[in-house]
């Protein structure tokens, strides 16, 4: 995921659901389509519902990496 | 509060619309009972069960129901355990305007007694972020065909979209989960490690140096997270269907129903009912009011009930299942 330019950073790590996907969702609203917004989160219930929500409003995850017990995700702002 | 004013069982009150299986005319509190008409403990005054299959309650009907039980019951309607609603405090004199208002907006009266009981549901797939199946769809079905259809004793079923199983499929004398078997393509799979993460059941562990997923089948409850949370799509719906509970009921001694199908069709499920019932029948002549879960049971019932079902669950039956398990509730 090194070689991908990340625009923004987001760490919903203290977050809990839903709030975890609304702050994701907000963050993207800020900007355009084709970006890259890095999002770190943990593992659980977090990982299981943002990366299918992301994928169901269509962004695309491009890029992904595991650090213990938290993950970065590379997500590509959708249209 | 024990009532000592509930009259007798066999008392009979002379009503003037039919009820399920019965013509209108002089009925006892049984009978009335069947056909969605239950006795109160204040005289002459009865609870309309309002069937709402799948607890789907169309506006129109919603507003109707309203409106019937302002005119004629009390200031409150009942939702039941089971997605009914009832309306209590009718006077039996006022059944036929009851049940002839009602009707203006298709609403049914369900029924009670040794009969398929209106089927129970989750939202299931149409909007709900888990569900798998159309539980709603085959309600609606099921209800169709086979609601009130007679048997040895109440038959309740229900569906559920998802093994979260908020139907409570195991607990139903036979019931349907959704269902989806994940399958891996090897060749989209980046090695990120999310679905050994989200994997609630420890059915996928990471490889330690590639970071691909490693699959246990006999711990994956068919749930579909994987497929959601892979962001590449490595994961993707293999069969999909509804795993078949059997024999479980609820009440002082319940049951814990037996899986005896996996990855059955919406196109089986009809099947599967009407097989069951008619061994359900066959097998119980004689015994009296007898459940399904408790003729299972007994010796050589699983055996008998797996051989009449070979030729709709073909190769989606469970090899050898078990019969139901009673719970004890007082432990
Ligand atoms: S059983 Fe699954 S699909 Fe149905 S309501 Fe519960 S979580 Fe949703
Ligand atoms: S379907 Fe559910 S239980 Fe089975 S492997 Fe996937 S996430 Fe785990
Ligand atoms: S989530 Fe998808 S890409 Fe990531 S390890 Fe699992 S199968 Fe592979």
């Amino acid at each position: 995921m090194s070689d991908i330019k990340v625009d923004a950073v987001l760490d919903i790590t203290n977050e809990v659901c839903p709030m975890t996907f609304v702050k994701t969702k907000l963050k993207l609203e800020t900007m355009e389509p084709g970006q890259h917004l890095e999002v770190v989160l943990c593992d659980g219930e977090p990982l299981r519902n943002v990366p299918r929500s992301l994928k169901e409003e269509g962004h695309k995850i491009v890029g992904t990496k595991k650090e213990g017990n938290r993950f970065h995700l590379i997500v590509e702002k959708g249209m | 509060m024990l009532d000592h004013y509930i009259e007798d069982e066999k008392d009979k009150v002379e009503v003037t619309v039919p009820v399920i299986g019965k013509s209108a005319g002089v009925l006892s509190f049984n009978d009335l009972k069947t056909g969605g008409y239950i006795k109160q403990r204040q005289k002459d005054k009865f609870t309309v069960r309002c069937m709402v299959p799948g607890g789907r309650l169309p506006i129109k009907k919603m507003k109707k129901i309203a409106e019937v039980a302002e005119k004629y019951g009390a200031d409150y309607v009942h939702i039941s355990i089971r997605q009914s609603v009832e309306i209590p405090y009718v006077d039996y004199h006022n059944f036929d305007k009851v049940a002839a208002e009602l009707s203006e907006a298709d609403q049914k009266v369900a029924s009670c007694g040794p009969r398929v009981r209106v089927p129970t549901a989750c939202s299931g797939c149409e909007y709900n972020p888990n569900g798998l199946s159309d539980t709603q769809g085959l309600t609606k079905l099921v209800n169709d065909k086979f609601f009130g259809a007679e048997c040895n004793h109440k038959f309740k079923t229900s569906f559920s979209g998802c093994p979260i199983d908020c139907a409570r499929t195991s607990e139903m004398d036979l019931a349907f989960q959704g269902a989806v078997f994940p399958e891996w393509e090897e060749e989209k799979c980046t090695g990120c490690r999310i679905c050994a993460s989200a994997c609630q059941e420890d059915a996928i562990h990471d490889h330690p140096e590639t970071g691909e997923p490693i699959f246990y089948q006999d711990k994956c409850l068919y749930c579909a997270d994987c497929i959601r949370a892979c962001p590449t799509e490595a994961w993707v719906s293999g069969k999909t269907g509804h795993i078949v509970r059997i024999g479980g009921k609820h009440g002082r001694h319940p049951f814990k129903g037996s899986v005896v199908a996996k990855f059955v069709s919406d196109q089986d499920v009809p099947a599967i009912i009407e097989k069951t019932v008619e061994w359900y029948n066959k097998h119980g002549v004689g015994k009296g009011r007898i459940r399904i879960g408790t003729l299972l049971r007994e010796e050589g019932m699983m055996q008998s009930y797996m051989e009449q079902m070979k030729d709709v669950f073909k190769d989606k039956a469970v090899k050898d299942p078990k019969p139901p398990l009673e719970i004890n509730i007082q432990e």
